[in-house]
Formats: C-alpha cells, structure tokens, sequence
C-alpha cells in the first residue's frame, strides 16, 4: 500500500466512529479542550474520552499540549479538511454516476419514442 | 463533522420504468460504472461488479449481494465486503437506489452508508476504482458512436 493510501486509511479509521467524531467536534466547536472538558459535553466517560483522543493523536487530527498543569488537545485544520475530502470524493464518484444515469435514461426514452 | 453517508436525488426526463432499467440492467449499469456486472436481480441474489484497469490492463472484480429488488421502485445491494465473507452492515457499504415518478419523470434518490460502521478500506477501495475507470469521456464518445443507444430504448421500452 503507497504512503498516501495508507495515511488516508488511518484517516478514515479514526473517523469511522461516530463518538470519536463527537470528541473531535467538540475540540473543533471549542478550539482546545481538556479530556475532562470534553467528557462533560458526550454521553461517555472520561476514559473513553482518552481512548478516542489517543487514535485521533495518532491519525494527526488532534494533538497535545501542555498548559501549566493541563493537557489541552487542538485539532489540525489541515488533517480535518483531509478526511472531510476523502468522503467528498466518494460523494463525487456518485455524483458522476448519477449524471450517466440521468443521461442514459434521458436518451433512451427520447429514442425510443415513436418518430424519433 | 462528516456524516457516515452520502446522499444524493435528482429528476430525470424519463419515465419510472426506463430509468428502472438503467439502473438495475447489468447491460446499462456497464454503461454508466462497470467494464463488466453480472448480477443475479433477485432479493439475496450475488453479483460480481468488474473494471479493467486502463494502465495494466488488469482486470479486479467485488462481490455485491442485492438486498431490495422491488421494480420499479427500490434496489438496494451491499458491496465492498471482503470476497470470502457474507455481507453484513459492519463490513460492507449499502447502496440503496429509490424511484418515485413525477409526472412524466422519475425522482431518484441514492444513499450509500456503512462508512461509519465498516473499515475504511471501502472508500479508499472506492477511490482505487475510480482511477481504474479512467474515462467518462470515453463512455461518453462510446455512446455517441454507437446507435446501440436506439436499441437499447427500443429494448427498455
């Protein structure tokens, strides 16, 4: 697997699930955040806060820093936006089948009518 | 964020059961996505979607089960699950067309889902296969060439 489609296969990863997705909504709605801040706005506990945290890291799009005492965790831009692409990209692929679909259905009734 | 699916509608200049048939006709299916589908069109039937790689000349198939097969209204199938397992919504994508006619048209609505809940790989599966399929332009001009089309309305018809 090339570099980049395995750097798209962790971005995916991470995204696939949908409290993960809420964790990182909530740093993005917030800018930075603590674990215990974001566990205060999900239905989950603090540790599974931490787990989610923990594959975001590793797929880039959140990281740590430190604030005096407290770990504060941003989003990268950048790494969102990849993952937000990816999925448009599917989307494109439908939407150009689509577009053949209409096409195709389209001329087929037009040749098929009678006189035509 | 993101969703876990894609949806799409749109109205097409044609009648319920024409565009039926282009979707569901493995013939016009290739037209529009395969090289090559073969596709038992029943509820729980198996299928094979195809693409020949323009660069290697490599053909790869996927397997697809049909899920819905209720003409002309509904046809759904999951894909993209691994080729020695059954289909399941943990690890496969389900695509499912919906068809209202509209007066003298027909209303289409896609949803593809089971990004969330499966692997990733069928995405970026689904990204692969677009560089395989190299060309909308060239089904377009194949289209153009071939009055095959006129057929293919007298045969829908």
């Amino acid at each position: 697997m090339s570099a980049e489609a395995a750097d798209t296969e962790a971005l995916w990863g991470a995204v696939a699930d949908p409290s993960r997705r809420r964790v990182l909504d909530v740093i993005l709605a917030r800018g930075e955040a603590t674990a215990t801040e974001i566990a205060r706005e999900v239905p989950f506990s603090r540790q599974a806060v931490m787990k989610h945290l923990a594959v975001l890291d590793r797929a880039g799009l959140v990281s740590a820093h430190r604030r005096g005492r407290e770990v504060l965790y941003v989003a990268s831009p950048e790494r969102v936006g990849a993952a937000v692409k990816s999925l448009a990209r599917v989307a494109d692929l439908w939407d150009r089948r689509l577009s053949s679909i209409k096409r195709l259905a389209e001329r087929a009734h037009r040749e098929g009518r009678p006189g035509s | 964020m993101t969703q876990g699916h894609i949806e799409r509608e749109l109205s097409i200049d044609a009648p319920i059961d024409v565009v039926w048939a282009t979707i569901t006709e493995p013939e016009q299916i290739n037209e529009w996505w395969t090289d090559t589908a073969q596709i038992d069109l029943h509820p729980g039937g198996d299928g094979r979607l195809g693409w020949v790689s323009r660069a290697t000349n490599e053909p790869m198939t996927v397997p697809l089960r049909v899920e819905r097969f209720e003409p002309p209204h509904h046809f759904s199938f999951r894909w993209c699950h691994p080729d020695a397992a059954a289909p399941t919504d943990a690890n496969s994508l389900l695509v499912e067309f919906s068809l209202t006619s509209d007066g003298q048209g027909t209303r289409l609505r896609l949803v593809e889902s089971g990004f969330d809940t499966r692997e990733w790989t069928a995405a970026e599966r689904d990204a692969e296969l677009a560089k395989h399929e190299d060309g909308w332009t060239r089904h377009l001009a194949t289209l153009r060439q071939h009055a095959a089309s006129v057929a293919v309305g007298a045969e829908v018809r």
